[in-house]
């Protein structure tokens, strides 16, 4: 592939895999709805954080139904693991969550995606909303593992505690966390993330700042928009929108 | 290819205008966007179209709104498996644009630009032939900003992503330059029925 400057930041180009036919090796479903899928992949094209999978499931009749996930685990990870939110319309995320066992093979590419990325090598901030921190925990990983946690600033939103995915580790991370609809465990008031939570994190920008927001259409719309409001440039925010609109 | 036992999909009825992996999203239309929403005023809105043409020539929105005007029924394919059906846009051709420039012997490939710097790679005999449009409703309504408004290019036979949100330039070139996405490992083409989603597909 070319390296082209057709956008602003316009990512160098990333790793890219193709099929493998990946076996599980571990199963947990940490939340009600939430199931943790640890991979190993064969022949694995090691990833960045911030990309992602593709999982495809067939029938015995062959239908086909493919559907894509990011990765929370870091390059170094001997496995691949992927958290999946169980919508109970979706056809995929439903078969991941109740059937699919420990030693069950699944045929998996990736990884794919080379804009939502952060390397590790400048500083950045992550503003996940539920299932959009998945993303960020492997960026929060790869800092862990790279001695680079100085970097990498963190806020992760939900609803709930119960409605976001690694929270135990982001919180032990220095996460500022923000639910919107419980008081949270360290006295925060339920509300959705105000802007004073969030503006000690984009002072100081240093060379390369990127901000990584990922969550519902709903969520990214906002966190963007309120990071605009704190005079963020539009070209230093790279965001990720998943789910229903 | 691993067979998933016990898995038997969400089998609504089969329809053969649906692609290779696609899904029926039905009253649903997801929006995926890698960058901020922009707030785009009409009025200071231009098309405008250069590059291996006569007269490159940049539109004004009232001046693209008396052009020819012509819709679009039919489906939208994503690349992330969902597909729309039955839907209805409107907009101006860019066949009426290409002929308004002049397009040049040489020309065989299109750069779309949008006004937030994200680009897309397209040949140019998929933009001719009554196959893209310049369009700005949805479904007799403006188009929403999230859906890419006040403007968007249209190229529906093609994954979405070619459908370039805010557009706000088309460049005619002798050779392929990728866009956005396609530096980014996605197809330079992306044909849904070919399931073209990314590079080597």
């Amino acid at each position: 592939m070319t390296e082209l400057s057709t956008t602003p930041g316009s990512a160098a180009s990333a790793p890219a895999g193709g099929w493998r036919t990946a076996t599980v090796r571990k199963v947990t479903h940490p939340h009600p709805r939430g199931v943790m899928l640890r991979l190993e992949v064969p022949d694995r094209v090691d990833h960045l954080p911030g990309q992602h999978y593709v999982v495809r499931l067939t029938a015995p009749d062959g239908y086909t139904a493919q559907r894509s996930y990011s990765l929370s685990s870091s390059p170094d990870d001997p496995l691949i693991e992927l958290y999946v939110e169980r919508l109970d319309d979706g056809e995929v995320s439903t078969y991941l969550a109740d059937e699919v066992g420990v030693g069950d093979a699944l045929d998996v590419r990736g990884p794919i995606g080379g804009w939502f990325v952060w390397r590790g090598d400048t500083p950045g901030l992550g503003i996940g909303g539920g299932t959009g921190v998945v993303p960020l925990v492997a960026m929060l990983r790869h800092a862990r593992h790279t001695g680079a946690t100085d970097r990498l600033r963190l806020v992760a939103a939900a609803r709930t505690w119960d409605d976001l995915p690694y929270g135990d580790e982001l919180r032990d991370a220095g996460a500022v966390l923000a639910l919107s609809r419980e008081a949270g465990r360290d006295g925060r008031a339920a509300g959705r993330l105000r802007p004073e939570e969030v503006a000690p994190l984009v002072e100081g920008r240093g060379d390369g700042w990127t901000a990584f927001v990922c969550g519902s259409a709903g969520f990214a719309e906002s966190a963007s928009a309120l990071l605009l409001g704190l005079e963020v440039p539009a070209a230093d925010v790279r965001v990720e929108r998943f789910g229903p609109s | 290819m691993t067979v998933s036992h016990g898995f038997g999909g969400r089998r609504r009825p089969p329809r053969s205008d649906l692609p290779p992996g696609q899904y029926d999203a039905g009253r649903e239309w997801p929006v995926l966007t890698a960058e901020v929403t922009p707030h785009l005023d009409p009025q200071r809105w231009t098309m405008s179209v250069d590059g291996l043409v006569d007269t490159p020539t940049t539109w004004s929105w009232d001046e693209m709104h008396a052009l020819p005007q012509s819709d679009y029924e039919g489906p939208i394919h994503c690349v992330t498996t969902w597909s729309k059906f039955g839907m209805t846009w409107s907009g101006v051709s860019v066949d009426v644009l290409l002929d308004a420039v002049g397009v040049q012997d040489e020309a065989a490939y299109v750069l779309a630009t949008s006004t937030t710097g994200y680009t897309t790679n397209l040949p140019l005999e998929h933009l001719r032939g009554g196959q893209a449009w310049i369009a700005w409703t949805a479904d007799g309504k403006p188009l929403t900003r999230e859906h890419g408004g006040p403007v968007r290019l249209l190229v529906p036979h093609l994954y979405f992503w070619k459908s370039a949100k805010w557009v706000t330039r088309l460049t005619l070139l002798e050779h392929d330059q990728q866009g956005f996405w396609e530096v980014n490992g996605y197809h330079d083409l992306g044909d849904p029925w070919r399931e073209q989603r990314y590079q080597g597909d």
